[in-house]
């Protein structure tokens, strides 16, 4: 089975040399299905990435990626792990610096598309607290959430897909993925913002993170943070 | 910021988040980039006959690339960072995405 | 017997389930009397699929089909991998479950195919073992689905009909008979698909597959690929016409995985397969 696979993998050499002679061509259907479908599962994954280099080019890069990464499990909907990193070093995309991070992105969203179902918090929890209870409580975030930062404008080439009037500015951005639902949602957070969120989803309670992050509001964030369902539980054991 | 000041700016933040949350709920800055419903299937179909993309492959590492990026990338112009350095990465960084 | 107090699927025709059929099927599904899963898109923590999957389950019965165990596969079982199927099976508790005598696995990776394995002792012995760890596993009776094929083995030295003959009689499985398989295979290797069936051990068909297949039009000669893609192709359903005066009648299910169209085609096929059935 090893030369099997690697006579899969390598459109040049031979087919296996147990395969009947008049059969030998076909050997070329299952060459076909392996990069073929690994391909459209990466297309379906990445998008936006897809249409950032075009379909030329992904299917071909596609092609690199797949037989340097094969999925590690069946599991098609958790293939392409590797992408941010590959296209790190991927040379013929080195012009788009910004790919790696979006095709985190596009993982992140399918993380949480995929991810276990929770309970939102109930507002009403943290209104019952004592304001001295407040300083010491950290928000547990829903496993569907997903917090992504870049230098780059990842959410504003996100939105432009396809609508090229829109123009992103060079600057950095902070993603928030929630999934009220079933659909995962993105929310750009403002910058000066981003340092709190971030600081929050790492498990600070909030009196603490709020005081690190004095330049961020601390209402506009429990806002979104609280009516995206990106929270679940609170914690308030977890810095004592 | 002293501790009372603290604890009463964060409990302030809290409740006009919460009493916040019934008019913006609907009015959220938010949007479905695009559905991900169908994200990697597993199916057993079978893919295109004996000519397509399984049995030729672009020699990446053998210098036969020739393919440049042509997606909406060529749509996104983005300015110099603001720290100087091109938007195309710096020659260091360059070099060292070569493949090894 | 392990299974005599389970479920078993209605003699009735079933479509393989995709999620953009979902609200169709609960509104009004028509002819369609069960339904089929593809195992390893049910293995995620949460979300959508595993919600439509609860919903559907109240209402229909479920074969759980796997696509990438890689029964054929040279290495141990993905004991990962089985863990996952026993614990969608566990909750689900399938009215089938039913995957391919190929491979999709090897040491690097997972390659996403059905793989084709020569028919010999030696394969047998290895397929044999593997079904009876599954079946173990699972705690139920499995069944196996004859493969598509495109090319041969030197080193076979089975017909496909007696290597799943033997591995019923040594495993206590029963068999998931693709008829469009059949058809491909016959084409493709220049062999008599009705002859196929007479020497298939019909006894132990617990489920009978139909799908589309697409002819490669750059090939000769003949090529036929089981695409999924299409309406089940008429010569097709005259083998399952004459391989239902063999079997009797049996679980019957509709394959669509590529270029899937709306639920009323899938409903109509549906339909024809019925109209088979009581025929």
């Amino acid at each position: 089975m090893t030369s099997f696979v690697s006579a899969l993998l390598h459109p040049g050499s031979a087919p296996p040399s147990d395969i009947s002679a008049a059969t030998r061509d076909r050997f070329d259907v299952y060459r076909n299905n392996v990069a073929v479908s690994l391909t459209e599962a990466l297309e379906t994954a990445f998008p936006v990435v897809r249409s950032l280099v075009g379909d030329t080019f992904f299917k071909a890069m596609a092609g690199v990626f797949l037989r340097c990464h094969l999925p590690g499990d069946p599991r098609l909907a958790l293939y392409g792990r590797e992408m941010p990193a590959f296209l790190e070093t991927f040379a013929p995309a080195k012009d788009l610096p910004y790919l790696p991070d979006i095709a985190r992105l596009e993982q992140a969203l399918r993380e949480s598309y995929h991810a276990a179902d929770a309970v939102p918090l109930d507002p009403a929890k943290l209104m019952a607290l004592t304001e001295e209870d407040l300083l010491e409580t950290s928000l547990i975030f829903a496993p569907a959430t997903r917090l992504r930062r870049s230098k780059w404008p990842i959410h504003s080439i996100c939105k432009a897909r396809g609508d090229t009037t829109l123009k992103p500015q060079m600057t950095a951005e902070t993603v928030l993925i929630t999934r009220p639902g079933y659909d995962p949602r993105m929310t750009l957070i403002a910058p000066k913002n981003a340092g709190l969120v971030d600081a929050l989803y790492r498990g600070q309670p909030l009196g603490q993170a709020a005081s690190t992050h004095p330049e961020a509001d601390l209402s506009d964030v429990l806002g979104i943070l609280l009516g995206q369902g990106a929270v679940t539980i609170l914690d308030r054991k977890a810095n004592e | 910021m002293s501790t009372t000041l603290k604890t009463l700016a964060v409990a302030s933040a809290v409740a006009t988040a919460v009493s916040g949350l019934a008019h913006t709920a609907s009015a959220q800055t938010n949007e479905k980039c695009y559905g991900v419903s169908l994200a990697g299937e597993n199916d057993c179909a079978a893919g295109p006959g004996t000519t397509c993309a399984g049995t030729s492959t672009v020699d990446y590492q053998g210098n036969a690339w020739t393919l440049v990026p042509a997606g909406t990338c060529t749509e996104i112009e983005l300015p110099t960072m603001a720290d100087g350095s091109e938007r195309t990465g710096s020659l260091e960084e360059l070099e060292r995405d070569l493949p090894a | 017997m392990l299974d005599t107090l389970r479920k078993t699927l209605p003699n009735q025709a079933g479509i393989g389930f995709k999620s953009q059929h979902f609200q169709d099927l609960l509104d009004d599904p028509g002819p369609v009397a069960w339904l089929e899963i593809h195992a390893e898109n049910y293995m995620g923590d949460g979300g959508r699929p595993l919600a439509q999957l609860r919903e559907l389950r109240a209402r229909f019965p479920i074969s759980v089909h796997g696509v990438g165990l890689s029964i054929g596969g040279e290495n141990p079982l993905d004991r990962d991998h089985l863990a996952r199927l026993k614990h969608l099976c566990t909750w689900l508790e399938p009215e089938s479950f039913s995957e391919h005598l190929a491979w999709s696995t090897h040491d690097t990776g997972y390659l996403n195919d059905l793989l084709p394995l020569p028919y010999n002792e030696e394969t047998l012995t290895r397929v044999a073992s593997h079904i009876d760890q599954v079946q173990e596993t699972l705690g139920r009776r499995m069944l196996l689905e004859n493969p598509s094929s495109y090319l041969s083995f030197d080193s076979s030295t089975l017909s496909e009909t007696e290597f799943l003959k033997e591995l019923t009689s040594r495993t206590g499985c029963g068999l998931l008979l693709d008829v469009n398989n059949v058809f491909i295979s016959a084409a493709n290797l220049e062999t008599e698909p009705q002859a196929y069936i007479d020497a298939f051990p019909t006894d132990s068909v617990g489920e009978i597959h139909l799908g589309g297949h697409d002819e490669d039009e750059a090939s000769t000669p003949r090529l036929l690929i089981d695409s999924h893609a299409k309406p089940v192709a008429d010569p097709v359903w005259d083998l399952l016409s004459y391989t239902l005066t063999q079997t009797g009648p049996a679980p019957l299910l509709i394959e669509w995985d590529t270029d899937v169209p709306p639920f009323a085609v899938l409903r109509n096929e549906a339909a024809r397969a019925e109209v088979a059935l009581t025929a």
